[in-house]
């Protein structure tokens, strides 16, 4: 018996979510063979979690909306620390992929003129996002998958990708084991696209599934490619606290959207009590004015809840710890007061928030057409990730390209609610599109063997010591630490604290184990789990404590003012030559001059 | 605290056996949570699969005490305190490890379904016009998160097993939200009553019953096709209209 099974590709994706399955459609329609390797099931991603929408400026309900205005809000929301061109190409090419999804039988709810409705989200000037009720992300996955079953991809499910292999400085393939029977597979490839989503899974109260273990930044990182802003993580404002097995489950912004309101533990309305100056001239100061912008009035600006989710969250954050929040550590979330206004206000909250609707009534028994829902901060989204060129998406290593969550560059210091769904199927299809070009222009490789073998033996590890340390404790202590110590506010003490955590967990993880044989074992997983976890977690602790100010959804406690130098400098991080992580600054590139015109111009409104 | 006791099949399709855990019980908690305590204390090579943990993905299907259920969304207040929870893998399916299922028959039916074909854009620009009347049934099936509970329950499938006749309610919905979608141009209908086995179904609703998403899979998605396929098949004055009108088929390659 072989040690291995191969496969050759001319492209092999890691990840079946949005981004991934947009890659492999494009990739295939030019004739490249392509693999698509996924950790779960197909369409079971982490993008069937998003709830609100995919935003794109189609100025379908407000006809002022256009891509200059979409590229403004997301360079605002971002803090300027976005990569400009890529927020651009975003902007413009957005709409197209949102209609493409129609095309290829997405079913989005309708205007009453019958095109694609959109609706308002935090920090979008305009009702921006096309959505289908709070299930979007499902439509999306679903969509990909049903069209992309027919585009003559091979898929390999419950497969994990563990190493990427080179040929010299060139990406070559990458080393895997499938969950079934614990087989390894070795797929050698002339490009990779990496599409792995997300990092929550290093913090206890998560939005992200399982698979949120930053496989896709590990991957890049230990192959050389550069990172970028690792200190940006996204806490969302709304995640349910009560009871405590559903802590941390997405709340969609879209409750807000609909007309959601923030209250203390008085019913009192707190979110008018704070509203930074950039956004002042766009929120409404009286809840009067407030509810008119929900029910589309023009004229009317924004309720403050609608403000962007690094704000929103530290409110909240601030209500409880200054005990005025819910019972539980969380904050009201109240939607079931739109009764003063809307007289079937039962069917219409059915309507427009049927998951969350469920979601409450079967997991926390509160029906939330009556009452309100208790909720607070949740780690949700990783702005930062692996350094792309933002026409391309290629990392810093030939042939290998980033789309989706584990690219970044698009979101800056925060992200926009609905800008993620968008930024799956715009830079996911360019990521597809170059990595066939790559593979074309670049012919044939030859994978580094001796790494895969060494792959191998990395990956039969814990079965060396049955009796060692049960991983799954290991993972609950990275847990435990990286939430205590690198929240949503951060201090340089209790990073460091992290830093040096994070080293004595390397240790423990060197002696983990796992009993019991290789078929679907979770202990083994968990073990093969940490490298990638340890790796994510000393990148956002190292990357959070050089950024000495407060900026976007990196807020710290001993800076809290924005810093106009630091505000000009990236984080980089690198794999050093003797293995330990370099830590280097970079100048952002001045913007286009048109551009910066269009954010000027914007400003004013 | 109370204690809770789970009695869970380890094992494969042809040897094993159910194995009794107790576990500390915390407010709120749903099976998979209990399972997940089992797995981090006591058996961590206990096989499950799972994803969202919201009833959203749909990987969690089991079945619980008896029940076709996502143990993501089953409460232990809900289930009996006074006996064991049992949980067991999905029948219909064969069983790669304890809770885990070989579910690649989906996969492979959904791939032979034609998929969707879509009308001539009505703009300029490329893009459609829908009444949002007119796409609320086909956004009911389009609801389904594939947990296949429905085709484990189907007694077609779990006690016939005629997985080479008939797709199973999943596909049956899943071929509906085809059909009823207003841009779509493909014809399905004889798939339907040759190939798929729709005359399977005698309407027992018992996928109904079991869908966490709450689809009526029988009322709004599989009596509607098997009304279609009568109408195409055994309708003495449609079979004598279609002699002098086009077909749905034929239209659309007039239009394209």
């Amino acid at each position: 018996m072989t040690a291995w099974a191969e496969h050759e590709y001319d492209v092999l994706i890691i990840g079946a979510g949005g981004a991934g399955l947009r890659a492999a459609i494009e990739a295939s329609s030019t004739g490249a063979r392509v693999g698509v390797v996924c950790k779960s099931l197909l369409g079971k991603a982490h993008t069937v979690m998003a709830e609100g929408g995919m935003a794109a400026a189609m100025a379908n309900v407000d006809d002022r909306d256009g891509w200059t205005t979409h590229f403004a809000d997301t360079m605002r929301g971002g803090q300027y620390l976005n990569n400009w061109r890529m927020a651009e190409l975003h902007a413009k090419e957005a709409p197209d992929r949102v209609n493409e999804l129609e095309a290829w039988g997405a079913v989005m709810d309708r205007t009453p003129d019958g095109r694609i409705n959109q609706r308002n989200f935090g920090g979008h000037r305009y009702p921006r996002l096309a959505h289908v009720g709070d299930r979007t992300g499902l439509e999306m996955i679903r969509t990909l998958q049903d069209h992309g079953i027919h585009q003559g991809f091979e898929v390999h499910m419950e497969v994990t990708v563990t190493d990427l292999v080179k040929d010299g400085s060139r990406i070559a393939g990458a080393f895997a084991y499938e969950r079934e029977h614990g087989r390894f597979v070795f797929f050698k490839a002339r490009a990779i696209v990496l599409a792995t989503g997300g990092l929550g899974r290093c913090y206890r109260i998560t939005s992200n599934s399982w698979e949120g273990t930053g496989d896709g930044h590990s991957l890049a990182y230990h192959a050389g490619a550069q990172m970028r802003d690792m200190e940006f993580l996204q806490f969302h404002p709304t995640g349910m606290v009560w009871p405590p097995s559903v802590r941390g489950i997405l709340v969609t912004e879209g409750v807000r959207g609909e007309g959601g309101i923030l209250k203390d533990k008085d019913g009192r309305r707190f979110m008018f009590d704070d509203i930074p100056d950039a956004y002042a001239h766009q929120t409404a100061d009286n809840e009067e004015e407030g509810w008119r912008y929900i029910r589309g009035d023009k004229e009317a600006r924004r309720p403050p809840e609608l403000l962007t989710r690094d704000h929103v969250a530290r409110c909240i954050n601030r209500q409880i710890k200054s005990n005025m929040g819910s019972p539980n550590g969380g904050v009201y979330l109240d939607i079931a007061w739109i009764k003063e206004h809307i007289t079937d206000h039962t069917g219409h909250i059915k309507k427009k928030l049927p998951s969350m609707y469920h979601q409450f009534k079967e997991l926390a028994g509160v029906d939330i057409t009556e009452e309100p829902m208790e909720v607070g901060p949740t780690v949700h989204y990783a702005m930062g990730g692996i350094l792309v060129d933002p026409e391309t998406q290629m990392t810093t290593v030939d042939g290998l390209f980033a789309a989706g969550e584990c690219a970044a560059g698009l979101h800056g210091a925060n992200r926009l609610g609905g800008n993620s769904l968008s930024d799956l199927i715009v830079f996911g299809k360019r990521a597809g599109e170059y990595a066939a070009k790559y593979a074309v222009e670049h012919g044939d490789v030859h994978p580094d063997m001796a790494a895969v073998e060494r792959a191998r033996l990395e990956a039969e590890m814990p079965f060396d010591h049955p009796d060692g340390e049960n991983a799954f404790s290991i993972q609950n202590d990275l847990q435990s630490l990286m939430q205590d110590n690198v929240g949503i506010v951060r201090t340089e003490s209790e990073m460091q604290q992290a830093i040096t955590g994070i080293d004595s967990l390397k240790q423990r993880m060197e002696s983990c184990g796992t009993g019991g044989n290789r078929d679907y074992n979770p202990g083994w997983h968990t073990a093969l789990d940490l490298k990638p976890l340890l790796t994510i977690s000393e990148m956002i602790a190292r990357s959070a404590e050089s950024r000495k100010e407060s900026r976007g959804a990196h807020h710290r406690e001993d800076y809290p003012d924005k810093d106009e130098q630091e505000g000009r400098l990236i984080t980089i991080i690198e794999k050093a030559d003797d293995g330990g992580m370099s830590l280097t600054k970079q100048e952002l590139p001045p913007i286009r001059e048109d551009l910066v015109a269009i954010i000027e111009e914007n400003q004013k409104k | 605290m109370s204690t809770v006791t789970l009695r869970i099949w380890r094992g494969t399709e042809d040897e094993g056996s159910f194995e009794e855990y107790s576990i500390e019980r915390n407010p709120g908690m749903v099976v998979l949570d209990a399972v997940h305590k089992v797995q981090a204390e006591q058996a961590p090579d206990l096989a499950c699969r799972w994803n969202c943990k919201a009833g959203k993905c749909g990987s969690c299907s089991a079945e619980i005490n008896g029940m076709p259920k996502l143990m993501c969304m089953t409460r232990l207040d809900d289930l009996p305190e006074d006996k064991p929870i049992m949980v067991q893998p999905l029948k219909t399916f064969r069983t790669i490890k304890d809770l885990v299922t070989d579910v690649s028959w989906n996969y492979a039916v959904k791939k032979k379904i034609k998929p969707f074909k879509p009308r001539k854009p009505d703009a300029p620009d490329g893009t459609w016009r829908m009444k949002q009347v007119d796409v609320e049934r086909v956004q009911e099936f389009r609801k389904c998160i594939e947990c296949f509970l429905c085709q484990d329950v189907c007694h077609v499938l779990r006690d016939h097993e005629k997985y080479d006749e008939f797709i199973g309610p999943r596909f049956l919905i899943y071929t509906a939200g085809l059909e009823m979608n207003p841009l779509d141009t493909e014809d399905r209908i004889s798939d339907l009553k040759k190939r798929d086995g729709i005359g399977y179904c005698n309407i027992t609703k018992c996928c109904t019953v079991v869908c966490p998403e709450h689809i009526k899979i029988t009322d709004n998605g599989i009596i509607p096709m098997k009304e279609r396929v009568v109408d195409e098949f055994y309708d003495p004055l449609t079979r004598l209209f279609r002699i002098f009108k086009p077909s749905k088929k034929s239209k659309a390659e007039e239009s394209s």
